[in-house]
């Protein structure tokens, strides 16, 4: 049996050992109880950390007092070109036709708008449970639809609460995941807008969209694709 | 304690004191912003005070609106942190010729004092507060942050194999605090 490496499994902890020292190292954990106990101590400190809340999100105060400084002198945002006759022109032609794919990127505008609010606000979740006896009836009464609020707690995505939001003119149900230290919000709409599919996006945010039983799910969140695909396919076999 | 006393200034020095361009603002808002909760987590931990940390939080981001031409690449929350961290140096460097008060970056090195005043019923939040620098700030910029071994060696300015150590042994003193008392580590124990 190889000797002990205590720095060593910090390492394999943090990620930091290429393939073959990681395969090395938990070669020998698996025969060693002494390292075997370290390494379930260390992962222990790790989750409390990454499920006490230790993170401490920024005031909205100075959320706002930071974004106005960036440009102080900006013009107000996403400004019609064609000003106000070509607004007016477009929202009766979305009437006429439907949805158009420029309300799609607005509206997926509005979905990682309403995440990036959602940590900013320190307004997170209404209702904080990782129950979702206690998620799910919250919202009765609230909208005139009652979202699914599955456990995903093992696969690795915890409920940790829901929340209503304002989205495209619509109070829209939010569910609130976890995923390690990155939260994943749901956004929920009865009926939508038709959108489905996994968009990566260039700022950070991914967004999968998907319908199952009449409602449109809307996931939000800068966890990898990877992850939120697994997420969608998590939810969706918990809610068929 | 010297060393990387001149990365530590490294940050500033393209200093510019023209304004963004609106490509600029709009590439500053996209890459540093989202880290805006980061920082704010960072500065928290660094002085264990809300109103300090958001008065630093600020001071971070007006210096990294101010050297955003010499970022050059790379990631950009190791960098916004830097800035912070740097910051903090800054304002306690001055605190400290105002008043003469000693600094509290460095307290007196006695970590395990600190096992001592054992506070079980605190949050973790508190429980984290208590441990002593450089341990503190090694830990939430691996488990809070998630910065790579790398970046935490350039953000605090300290060598990998330093790092590693302060980190290990900030695990082993949050684990005393907060672990049932049966967990013993395998240097307690022996």
């Amino acid at each position: 049996m190889s000797a002990c490496d205590r720095p060593a499994l910090h390492a394999l902890l943090d990620g930091e050992l290429d393939a073959a020292h990681a395969l090395a190292i938990e070669t020998h954990a698996a025969s060693c109880p002494a390292c075997a106990a370290e390494l379930r101590r260390l992962a222990a400190v790790r989750e409390a950390l990454r499920t006490g809340d230790a993170r401490h999100p920024a005031p909205p105060a100075l959320a706002q007092r930071i974004e106005a400084m960036i440009a102080p002198a900006r013009a107000p945002r996403r400004v019609w070109p064609a000003g106000l006759l070509g607004a007016a022109l477009a929202a009766s032609l979305m009437l006429v036709i439907g949805l158009p794919i420029l309300d799609e990127a607005r509206f997926e505008n509005e979905l990682v708008a309403g995440h990036v609010r959602s940590l900013l606000a320190a307004h997170l979740t209404d209702v904080a449970s990782s129950d979702k006896h206690t998620v799910k009836p919250w919202f009765n009464g609230k909208v005139d639809f009652s979202p699914p609020a599955p456990d995903l707690a093992q696969q690795g995505f915890p409920l940790a609460g829901g929340r209503l939001d304002y989205l495209a003119g619509k109070v829209t149900p939010a569910l609130v995941y976890r995923r390690r230290l990155h939260v994943i919000n749901v956004f929920v709409r009865n009926g939508g807008a038709g959108l489905a599919g996994l968009f990566p996006r260039g700022d950070g945010y991914n967004l999968a969209a998907w319908r199952e039983g009449g409602l449109s799910f809307y996931a939000v969140s800068d966890v990898a694709a990877g992850d939120l695909a697994q997420f969608q396919a998590d939810f969706q076999a918990a809610t068929k | 304690m010297s060393q990387g006393r001149s990365a530590d200034r490294l940050v500033l020095v393209h200093d510019a004191d023209r304004p963004l361009s609106a490509t600029e603002s709009e590439r500053f808002r996209s890459l540093v912003l989202p880290h805006l909760d980061a920082a704010y987590t960072f500065a928290r931990y660094l002085t264990r005070d809300p109103a300090a940390a958001e008065d630093l939080t600020q001071d971070a981001f007006v210096r990294a609106l101010r050297g955003f031409r010499g970022y050059a690449g790379g990631e950009a929350k190791a960098w916004l942190l830097a800035i912070v961290r740097n910051a903090f140096r800054d304002q306690l460097r001055a605190r400290r010729e105002d008043t003469g008060e000693p600094p509290e970056m460095a307290d007196p090195d006695d970590p395990e004092a600190i096992l001592m005043r054992k506070h079980s019923a605190l949050g973790i939040r508190a429980t984290l507060e208590q441990l002593p620098e450089p341990f503190r700030e090694t830990l939430v910029l691996r488990e809070l942050e998630e910065l790579s071994y790398k970046e935490i060696a350039a953000v605090t300015a300290a060598p990998l194999g330093t790092v590693m150590s302060r980190l290990a042994r900030a695990r082993e003193m949050l684990a005393a605090l907060i672990l049932p008392a049966g967990q013993v580590g395998m240097e307690v124990r022996s």
